[in-house]
């Protein structure tokens, strides 16, 4: 085996797996199998939250990433976006579904209060119910849409994430389709974040599985480096401990340490996930 | 065994398999580094170690004058150069992006040779000497990208050979003291000529880490387009200067730059507005038949492209 190595130029990304693999939704295509049963990695608590971003301030992070799982099902969620946006900037990844008006005014509120930015990402497979149910459960997308607006009314502005299941999503003309979904709720300042799959956890059954030959070699090695990959860049804390990205947390070979400073070297890039953020230039940031 | 991945009832995921949970906790538990404390505390003390930086230090000045993105405009330019002598500073310094958006660009060179303007290399010099086909703005939507792309190319188009050359001499950063405060002046940030460094992502703790692996007491930058100025609790400074090249999207018509000077306390820092021209600027730009959302801007001084850069708070201050 010829296995590159990416080192960690410097953690600027840190993400959070707040609300463990626990979700309210049990998607289709979800790399890390998401599901209300299943307790892989658990939610974190606001004191291990603290813990991390302690340390993460002594290590000059810039941004902090918050995903699961469904964030907004750790009942401590607010507390830890309030503690967090104290020391940097802060966004969730949700699936909107418990983005009622009086979570969306909390929010807003906290936005407010703080010096940095939050933002929150909604997640939504297609731009009719049709494409996006078959994905996200059956009435999912009018749940999403209303969370999606409950964000706008309240004054935040929802980046819409969407990942490449929709095919057209890839296209400006399919991109188009979203941006006229959203102005037609009123968001005239429409986002979109756009993602490629990645072939693991239930993704692996619903599309298939990567091939053997989708792998990282030594000869693959771009000129200017691996530091277009986001774990140049980025770990990820969950109940577990840290790992090196937001992709590989079911991988217990890609958890790294205990503690941040346990996780500043270099990490072997083996996983065929990692061939898709090479080759796709996958970045999880908005 | 349930048939699906994410029906678990109790069962881990290990990547395509499901395990009991005990299997992946223990398989997680032993996986990683556990370094000992005194291991943790080297890691962290060597992750913040400065990094060695040969360049000279200029100065040491009691005023100076800073700008960022001039944007091809000569008029604001010229302006510039006539408040700062106004206001006594001993050196101006521009902190790169001489064109983009504006009519013309080689009309800014005599004005910064005669005015001995101290400038080091924005994305755009580097992408222009270089003979990059792309400014390296480091936008990642589509619109952006398409205007990013008309701006460039005129641009280049209307730059001599001669301009260009002389842009790929300037440094890409420079190191000026003024009173007892060593100053680092880049475009984007210290690491990379194209990263933002808006207010609302750039945290106390990240800065500090920044200033201290860079060695200096302050940071000086511009590349986002929206100045801003954050005293840290360490004492030290971040001044984003802004740009003198169009209205900071807030729906006036002036721009921005910055005077800083030797004080008592340490170091003086002043954000100002600047008047200019900007009628005789967008008649300029409709002459060159530049895109009307760029007059637009110059009109209203609220920006009509490179938008969805903007962090929430930013863009949530913005028209469009």
């Amino acid at each position: 085996m010829n296995t590159p190595e990416v080192t960690l130029k410097s953690l600027d990304t840190l993400w959070f797996q707040v609300g463990g693999t626990v979700c309210n939704l049990a998607c289709t295509h979800c790399f890390v199998s998401c599901s209300p049963t299943n307790h892989t990695h658990e939610f974190l608590t606001l004191a291990e939250v603290r813990r991390y971003l302690d340390e993460a301030s002594r290590l000059g992070v810039r941004e902090y990433y918050f995903t699961g799982g469904e964030p907004f099902l750790n009942p401590e969620m607010e507390a830890i976006l309030e503690a967090t946006l104290a020391v940097g900037p802060a966004t969730v990844l949700t699936n909107g579904l418990l983005l009622d008006p009086a979570r969306c005014a909390s929010l807003k509120k906290l936005a407010a209060a703080a010096e940095y930015s939050l933002d929150v990402r909604v997640s939504v497979d297609g731009y009719d119910a049709e494409s996006n149910d078959a994905i996200r459960g059956a009435g999912t997308f009018e749940r999403i849409l209303v969370g999606a607006r409950n964000l706008h009314e309240a004054g935040l502005n929802p980046v819409i994430t969407v990942t490449e299941v929709c095919r057209e999503a890839i296209t400006d003309s399919g991109k188009e389709k979203f941006f006229a979904l959203l102005r037609s709720m009123g968001i005239e300042r429409p986002r979109l974040k756009v993602l490629p799959v990645f072939q693991i956890g239930a993704e692996a059954e619903r599309g298939g599985a990567y091939e053997s030959w989708q792998h990282l070699k030594e000869e693959d090695v771009p000129e200017g480096g691996w530091d277009h990959l986001q774990c140049s860049s980025c770990r990820m804390v969950t109940d577990q401990g840290v790992w090196v990205c937001p992709i590989l947390v079911n991988e217990p070979s890609a958890k790294m340490g205990e503690t941040l400073a346990d996780t500043l070297g270099a990490f072997p890039l083996g996983h065929s996930a990692c061939w898709t953020c090479h080759v796709y230039g996958v970045s999880c940031r908005t | 065994m349930p048939e699906k991945l994410t029906a678990h009832r109790g069962l881990a995921t290990w990547g395509e398999r499901l395990v009991p949970l005990a299997t992946f906790r223990q398989a997680a538990a032993e996986a990683g580094l556990t370094l000992t404390p005194e291991e943790r505390e080297a890691a962290l003390r060597d992750y913040g170690a400065p990094v060695f930086d040969p360049t000279p230090i200029e100065g040491p000045y009691s005023r100076i004058a800073v700008f960022g993105g001039v944007y091809s405009n000569h008029y604001a330019l010229a302006e510039v150069l006539e408040e700062a002598a106004r206001r006594g500073a001993e050196a101006i310094y521009c902190l790169g992006d001489l064109g983009a958006f504006g009519p013309n660009p080689e009309k800014v060179w005599p004005l910064l040779v005669q005015g001995k303007v101290l400038a080091i290399q924005g994305n755009y010099e580097e992408s222009l000497a270089s003979g990059r086909e792309d400014c390296n703005c480091g936008y990642t939507d589509p619109r952006d990208n398409h205007f990013a792309e008309i701006s460039y190319r005129y641009t280049a188009q209307n730059s001599s050979p001669e301009f260009k050359a002389w842009m790929g001499t300037l440094p890409r950063r420079r190191r000026v003291r003024v009173g007892n405060r060593e100053l680092l002046l880049v475009h984007g940030s210290p690491r990379r000529v194209n990263e933002f460094l808006f207010q609302s992502t750039s945290p106390v703790p990240f800065l500090e880490v920044l200033l201290d692996q860079n060695r200096c007491d302050g940071i000086l930058c511009t590349h986002t387009g929206l100045h801003w100025h954050r005293r840290l609790p360490s004492g030290r400074e971040v001044v984003n200067a802004g740009v003198i090249g169009r209205p900071a999207n807030d729906g006036n018509i002036h721009v921005w730059f910055a005077m800083l000077e030797a004080r008592e306390e340490g170091l003086g820092v002043e954000l100002l507005p600047l008047r200019y021209d900007h009628a005789g600027l967008a008649a300029e730009m409709r002459r060159e038949r530049l895109p009307e959302e760029f007059v637009e801007t110059v009109l209203t001084g609220w920006w009509t492209t490179c938008l969805e850069i903007l962090p929430a708070r930013e863009r949530a201050a913005s028209r469009f």
